[in-house]
């Protein structure tokens, strides 16, 4: 995994609540036995004026000009600016490695639905929660300041904005050790090898109907 | 201290806790499908790994499968190559059970593991599906995960967690006629929104819930996830074992008895502490119809569509009128006036022997509006499929106008060749009503098995309990 320490980026903003992994990335692109290549079809329905489908040239498509990601000014974006509930719904991983193949390393919102939070932290694409009117605050801010770039910290677990202000965001320490490092983490179970045998041998003897 | 019965669910699993809190939890059976998988399969021969116990593994190929015309095989490319390269994977590795496509008991997921005993009280469930709360109607604890986790899993048979807060849903009392469990839970995902368990294990609890089937329990479960909760569960009681007995995977014997002795300890203790309580009455909860395009925008059979300016917060007036515009309702359109284009029965929600029994009581001897273009009825497994078959179902809906297809997740998510028409409007028995989610530009209705069968027969959404 790609690790995570500092970012300046562009911010663009998604200003909706509930944005739900089908939109991040629709069904049929989840047919792709690959983990890479979903970047042109992030937000496919909202992004395109036509239906997308697997294997075409995305390039040709007509683009959808009221779609806040295809404004010239957020070209370029590294940080995704969300609302509640980001990544509802389906536990499909091709979320985060759409965010991520289409450039966004970081995601600032206020929260994430559980399973999404968790998959993007395995994908390099750090999600950072903020109080409701910090968020308010930087979705007004991002509107009236084109260029508008926030400066992350994983290590200080800082963002700070153009104007100085500093937030501090709160992180597992755990994650945050993973994503700072790079770490796989099956490698870093297997440590744990022995201990994981020894718990499976005695559950064996404990409960051998879960063993059938 | 009385502990709640996630407590015992996790303590039952831990094997180590780093010092921040996060453990690794030991998990006793994996379901596997096609979609979530290839990845995993690859990431696991790329760094060298051997599945660590191939016995946890229940597979089968679901949401790419056709419902119709099995003898042409999987017509589109890329949809094939994913239902192969998951055959591959498991012939490589091995399982304790493979149910592939066309096979006796291929089916959705989640309703193979129950149906053939693979899913057992107190087991760690985890699946590459954020349906997986399903098995917590079981007192399991069911995870959906993500492609990096189902590898994880793979690899070290462990998933890393950290313990979440504790929830009880609470329903008391009893249900009238022709209200279900779909209708209980989305009712409760009315009151607490679809964020509304997020960081919780949520336990479902009370008289109306103990006196669901365990289909029923599944149900309620598997959508614990639209509230926000990754993981939903029941505790085990008399309907929990009944269930499991004599099923192709459940313990028998010595071993049975011993089984059933734990599995009567999965329960909340007595005054056991949660973080949250929310609290409903079953008798007046009415048949629910979602109107918008998150399973929060839900209302009953008498209700109206609202108006945006019916909400307070900005953000939530702006996803209402979102919402109104995606599905082309007006403020204020009574739910019994909106007409259905398609009627979907089936998905991980409701597809099981009961879903499709409510559905036959409403749709025998009659049949379907001619406004109404297609009805499918898509049974949760190949023995689901049997089963109504042996009863008779299939003549009912066949006799209705209704179509009865092979089995498969099917329109609940439209990655195969059913789904719906840009425009088109469905009242649907599955559990997301995104935007985009049964086909580009549909329009989603989350109702009951017997309110989307009454839909079908008026040609829009009509009151159940004045059919039956």
């Amino acid at each position: 995994m790609r690790a995570f320490t500092r970012l300046d980026g562009l911010v663009a903003p998604l200003d909706r609540a509930n944005v739900d992994t089908d939109a991040i990335i629709p069904k049929q692109f989840l047919k792709s036995i690959k983990r890479s290549g979903f970047g042109p079809n992030a937000f496919d329905e909202w992004r395109y004026l036509d239906r997308g489908e697997p294997g075409r040239d995305n390039s040709q498509r007509p683009l959808n000009p009221e779609f806040v990601l295809n404004q010239p000014r957020y070209r370029g974006a590294s940080v995704l600016l969300t609302r509640d509930n980001f990544g509802c719904g389906s536990s499909r991983e091709h979320a985060p490695w759409a965010l991520e193949d289409y450039g966004f390393r970081a995601l600032v919102g206020t929260t994430f639905a559980d399973i999404f939070y968790n998959n993007s932290f395995k994908n390099g694409l750090l999600p950072i929660k903020l109080p409701a009117a910090e968020i308010d605050e930087m979705f007004a801010q991002v509107a009236a300041a084109p260029g508008y770039r926030l400066k992350i910290d994983l290590a200080a677990q800082t963002v700070t904005r153009p104007d100085g202000k500093v937030l501090n965001f709160d992180v597992d320490a755990f994650r945050k050790e993973c994503l700072l490092n790079g770490w796989d983490d099956i490698g870093l179970t297997l440590r744990h090898a022995d201990a994981i045998r020894e718990f499976e041998a005695k559950r064996r003897i404990d409960q051998p109907w879960l063993f059938a | 201290m009385p502990k709640t019965l996630y407590d015992k669910l996790w303590e039952n699993h831990v094997v180590r806790t780093e010092a921040d809190g996060t453990a690794l939890l030991y998990i006793d059976r994996h379901l596997v499908h096609e979609v979530t998988s290839p990845q995993a399969f690859e990431g696991l021969k790329l760094a060298g790994r051997k599945p660590w116990r191939v016995s946890s593994i229940v597979a089968t190929a679901d949401h790419n499968t056709p419902t119709d015309h099995w003898e042409r095989g999987i017509e589109d490319p890329v949809s094939r190559q994913q239902v192969e390269t998951l055959d591959a994977n498991i012939r490589e590795v091995g399982a304790l059970a493979f149910f592939p496509f066309k096979d006796a008991r291929q089916g959705i997921v989640h309703v193979i593991g129950p149906e053939n005993g693979a899913t057992l009280p107190g087991m760690t469930v985890v699946c590459g599906d954020s349906h997986t709360s399903t098995h917590g109607a079981f007192a399991c604890l069911a995870h959906g995960i993500g492609t990096s986790e189902v590898e994880h899993v793979l690899a070290t048979q462990c998933l890393l967690q950290t313990k979440m807060k504790s929830m009880l849903v609470r329903v008391e009392g009893t249900v009238g006629a022709g209200v279900t469990a779909k209708d209980i839970v989305l009712a409760i995902i009315g009151r607490i929104g679809t964020a509304g368990g997020t960081g919780h294990a949520v336990e479902f609890g009370g008289s109306a819930i103990r006196a669901l089937s365990m289909e029923g329990r599944m149900t309620v479960c598997n959508m614990a996830i639209e509230a926000g909760a990754r993981v939903g569960f029941v505790a085990a009681d008399d309907t929990t074992i009944e269930y499991l007995k004599g099923r192709p995977f459940s313990p028998s014997g010595e071993v049975w008895d011993r089984a059933v002795a734990h599995w009567r300890t999965l329960v909340s203790d007595p005054g056991a502490r949660f973080d949250a309580v929310v609290e409903l009455d079953a008798a007046a909860i009415r048949p629910q119809v979602t109107w918008g395009t998150s399973p929060e925008m839900v209302t009953d059979i008498g209700g109206s569509v609202p108006a945006p300016e019916d909400f307070a917060d900005t953000v939530k007036r702006e996803g209402v009128a979102r919402a109104l515009q995606y599905m082309g309702l007006a403020p204020r359109t009574n739910i019994r006036d909106i007409k259905v284009d398609q009627v979907f029965i089936g998905s991980c929600t409701n597809s099981r022997i009961e879903d499709l029994r409510e559905a036959a009581v409403v749709a025998k001897g009659r049949r379907k509006a001619d406004s109404v273009r297609r009805v499918l009825v898509v049974p949760g497994s190949g023995l689901v499929k049997r089963q109504a078959e042996a009863e008779g179902l299939d003549r009912i809906f066949i006799a209705a106008g209704f179509e009865w297809r092979e089995p498969g997740c099917s329109m609940c998510l439209a990655m195969n060749a059913d789904r719906l028409e840009p425009g088109e409007r469905c009242a649907s028995t599955s559990n997301r009503n995104f935007e985009g989610r049964q086909g580009n530009g549909g329009r989603t209705h989350l109702v009951s098995p017997a309110m989307a069968a009454a839909a079908a027969i008026a040609g829009h959404f009509a009151d159940v309990r004045e059919i039956i």
